[in-house]
């Protein structure tokens, strides 16, 4: 049995009431091991005016680089209170923050391992898919191997990757839907 | 080995670009640059996953969140999750969101001159059972005007948000209504390039599933990305 794909449809301006239950900008509740980071930022649009309206959703493995889900078999631990799920929708001004803790590398392609990365995802009026891309962190050996990265044009992949901001755990990373500096988005 | 079994792209005419500049917001919210294409790995062919501890009683019956009964028609809305291969999603959640009877979201930006219903919030959540099933009741959400150009309206319809087993399986889309003379009118829903697919987002009356008496009903089927039967490679 063959079917296809539902079609994609926009969010529309008033997904904050539909998605308003699953808000999470704590990934990493009381308990959690691994480093304490947060994550600022603005989404903007091809004029650079901030996208108000938009959500955030983030998808990553603890700081032991296993996912919370039975597809992702491994040694390593999962820690129970920690599920991997974020959901935050801009303030009025674009803005969105969050914090949770660095994951470990997670198995890439055949034996290669991928650099600590959050799984992104964005949704807003006039978008009529989902966005997808990724956050890498500032400074970050595996950086240089990791297979995903290294598909990037390299004059785009600091577009992934975060800035270290004023705190030691504080992070800075922006998201320009269009235009000059336009964050690499993948086809999944 | 780590190398994992990926999900299908779909099929390009079923889904919309980016940019479809009818519907004004994409002008300036689509990406100029082509995505790059990202061998799945297990940071995608894994996601979220829910449970009923993130469901709430009555997430499933919109017409009962409030002390009252909502103004409006009883619908009973629901369908299967499937994915391409034909098989069920069980334990999909789904979220639903919606405008009222008369057009009216319950959200601070909607300004629309309709009034809004103290009974009616206009959002719901379930999860698939075992065979990729789900029931929502609810009301027949109204049409409403907004400024996409002149005299624009939009057809009724409800918000759909599907978490399936992976991220890549993540599906936001609309459910219209038959018979909706606004359909040919509206970008939204001619945004998406083949017609049998845009089809597919109009429910079906649903005769079997009416509650007489009580209720009409429309059937909503969903389908997910399918995975492919072998790995991809390295």
């Amino acid at each position: 049995m063959s079917l296809l794909a539902t079609s994609s449809q926009t969010v529309g301006p008033y997904v904050a009431i539909g998605f308003a239950r699953l808000n999470n900008d704590n990934l990493a509740p009381a308990g959690v091991t691994g480093e304490r980071i947060t994550v600022t930022g603005c989404i903007v649009d091809g004029d650079g005016e901030p996208m108000a309206d938009a959500v955030v959703e983030i998808w990553q493995a603890n700081a032991h680089g296993r996912y919370a889900h039975p597809e992702a078999v491994s040694e390593t631990p999962l820690e129970p209170a920690f599920k991997g799920f974020g959901r935050i929708p801009t303030d009025a001004s674009g803005r969105f923050r969050f914090t949770s803790i660095k994951p470990g590398r997670v198995p890439g392609a055949g034996a290669a391992m991928q650099a600590p990365h959050l799984n992104v995802l964005i949704f807003s009026r006039g978008l009529l898919k989902h966005l997808s891309t990724r956050m890498y962190f500032p400074d970050d050996p595996a950086n240089t191997e990791d297979p995903i990265l290294q598909r990037v044009p390299a004059e785009r992949r600091q577009t992934l990757i975060a800035r270290q901001g004023t705190g030691r755990h504080e992070l800075e990373w922006n998201v320009v839907v269009q235009g000059a500096g336009e964050t690499v988005f993948f086809d999944l | 080995m780590s190398d994992v079994k990926g999900y299908r792209r779909p099929f390009w005419d079923t889904q919309p670009d980016y940019l479809y500049p009818h519907y004004r917001s994409t002008v300036k919210r689509s990406p100029s640059r082509p995505l790059v294409v990202l061998p799945q790995t297990l940071s995608e062919v894994t996601g979220p996953l829910f449970g009923y501890d993130d469901i709430g009683g009555k997430d499933d019956d919109l017409t009962r969140q409030h002390e009252g009964a909502p103004l409006g028609e009883r619908i009973v809305v629901s369908g299967r999750v499937l994915d391409e291969n034909g098989r069920p999603v069980p334990g999909a959640l789904i979220e639903m969101w919606q405008a009222n009877a008369a057009g009216r979201y319950r959200h601070v930006s909607d300004q629309h001159d309709a009034p809004l219903d103290p009974n009616f919030s206009g959002c719901g959540r379930l999860l698939t059972d075992d065979a990729g099933r789900y029931r929502f009741m609810t009301i027949k959400p109204g049409s409403y005007p907004w400024r996409n150009h002149s005299n624009a309206w939009r057809p009724a319809h409800l918000h759909f948000a599907l978490f399936g087993l992976g991220l890549a399986q993540r599906l936001v889309t609309q459910m219209y209504f038959p018979g909706d003379p606004l359909l040919p009118y509206d970008p939204m829903y001619n945004c998406i390039p083949d017609d049998k697919a845009r089809q597919r987002l109009i429910s079906v009356f649903d005769w079997e599933n009416t509650i007489p008496e009580f209720a009409l009903a429309y059937r909503f089927d969903i389908v997910l990305r399918g995975r492919d039967s072998t790995p991809m490679g390295g």
